[in-house]
């Protein structure tokens, strides 16, 4: 498919959207929490791609693992959404006193099949930002750790503890049986800095 | 990780992965509309009894059929053309799609999934009737029209026909006049009767018979009656076959409708 891509990028680009929708969108929703919101990101992400490919040389093309690839876009303009929320003033009628935009929908919003499911959705919605992306990386969208950490920049080391934590996070959440906010989150813009930081292991 | 008690929701890497979804129905168009790409066709070039054939697919299924001589086998032609009939892109394709091979050999085109969008109902149950048409046999355009419950449409059936756009996989070659004669044909007359020599229908006995006035035979030995073509009609030995100008005329001669080819419907038969 690289291949047909490099060769013609307005002939492949069908086939790639398809190919990658699923993973981009089911990213896209677990992170955003709303349907609207994942539709404008997961489309945006491939509209970015696209202008990219036109860009790029055949051969760079035919070199990127796709997957990972247009999961940094992703991220990325996630990241940004919730960098240029946070500094826009809350609205009249916002919750006050909140740094963030509530990214967690309503259930009824995310029409989730399962009232098991609903409740995992709402307690991802509750993670903040540096580890939501990285669970919803490796464990919704499936990717290996090595992929995660190239969607996100970083070394493995810390896309694999911050997995780690966000799990131990859901599971404590869970368990407590209402949403959390513990802890110190980290300015959403620079949720994951992982080259500032000491890798820990 | 515990086994969630009934409140305690399951947060473990299954029940996350289940989060996983599709797209929603659209995503990809909407994308490709963004970017300006028109979401695109595939096409591939193969062989049918006819002359080879471009076949044009997308994903909903086989959207169109052109013979290659048209365009004096230059894909490029092809492709301009289909963009102006479907106002899509067509790309070649490395493979055909499963299936298409198989069918323009044997003749049976109705496993094949086809991109009907943009036709009537009227249209589509015309082509899904003639779908029905088995290879070697052929049909006048009152019968489609009649088993359709249109019986009165004939001359639609045959603008239906004329706008068939995956012809030789959808066999509107194998309808004909009702006066037994091959007829009209979208690509020419002579590719219609090329195409069912292929399959074996004696063109030159329907033709005779058709000259003669004969519109059904029947065997005086099994008491059945049915369009000339039909399998079990290509069967009658000489001695036995009987003629009928109408299907009134074999009824009143005490002859019961054929079940494969039924030249009278059914539901008059009975």
């Amino acid at each position: 498919m690289l291949d047909a891509l490099a060769a013609d990028v307005d002939g492949g680009f069908d086939a790639f959207v398809r190919a990658h929708a699923g993973a981009v969108y089911s990213a896209a929703l677990r992170l955003s929490g709303s349907r609207a919101d994942a539709d404008d990101l997961a489309q945006e992400t491939f509209v970015r791609a696209y202008r990219s490919l036109r860009r790029f040389d055949p051969s760079r093309v035919r070199a990127l693992e796709p997957r990972a690839w247009l999961l940094t876009i992703t991220m990325n303009l996630w990241r940004n959404g919730l960098r240029d929320a946070a500094r826009r003033p809350p609205r009249a009628g916002g919750a006050p006193g909140r740094a963030l935009p509530d990214p967690a929908p309503g259930p009824e919003e995310a029409a989730e099949s399962s009232e098991q499911a609903r409740a995992l959705v709402t307690l991802l919605g509750e993670l903040p930002a540096h580890l939501r992306g990285p669970v919803v990386l490796r464990h919704v969208v499936g990717l290996s750790y090595a992929e995660t950490a190239a969607a996100l920049r970083c070394p493995q080391g810390t896309a694999k503890a911050n997995v780690a934590r966000a799990l131990a996070r859901l599971r404590l959440a869970a368990a407590e049986g209402r949403p959390r906010r513990a802890g110190p989150a980290p300015r959403p813009g620079r949720a994951v800095a992982p080259r500032a930081r000491k890798e820990s292991r | 990780m515990t086994a969630a008690a009934a409140r305690v929701p399951d947060v473990s890497p299954g029940a996350l992965r289940a989060l996983r979804t599709e797209a929603p129905a659209g995503f990809t168009d909407a994308v490709l509309a963004r970017v300006g790409v028109v979401s695109g066709d595939r096409f591939v070039r193969v062989q049918s009894p006819a002359g080879d054939l471009f076949v044009a697919f997308g994903e909903a299924g086989i959207n169109a059929v052109w013979p290659v001589a048209l365009f004096e086998g230059d894909p490029a032609r092809f492709v301009a053309r289909h963009l102006e009939e479907t106002g899509r892109v067509a790309t070649a394709a490395s493979r055909p799609p499963a299936g298409l091979r198989g069918a323009l050999r044997s003749g049976r085109g109705g496993a094949l999934r086809y991109d009907l969008t943009g036709l009537s109902p009227f249209e589509r149950a015309v082509l899904a009737k003639t779908l029905e048409i088995p290879a070697g046999e052929v049909r006048p355009y009152g019968w489609v029209a009649r088993e359709i419950g249109r019986p009165r449409a004939v001359r639609a059936v045959g603008s239906a026909l004329g706008r068939n756009p995956v012809p030789v996989l959808i066999p509107c070659h194998r309808v004909v006049r009702s006066d037994g004669r091959v007829g009209n044909y979208g690509f020419g007359p002579p590719m219609k009767r090329a195409l069912l020599h292929a399959e074996g229908v004696d063109l030159e006995r329907l033709e005779r018979l058709a000259d003669a006035g004969v519109r059904f035979v029947g065997s005086e030995r099994t008491g059945v009656f049915c369009v000339p073509s039909c399998v079990h009609a290509r069967r009658i030995g000489p001695a036995n076959e009987a003629r009928f100008p109408s299907a009134g005329a074999a009824l009143g001669a005490g002859y019961r409708p054929c079940r494969h080819c039924l030249p009278v419907s059914a539901r008059d038969a009975s």
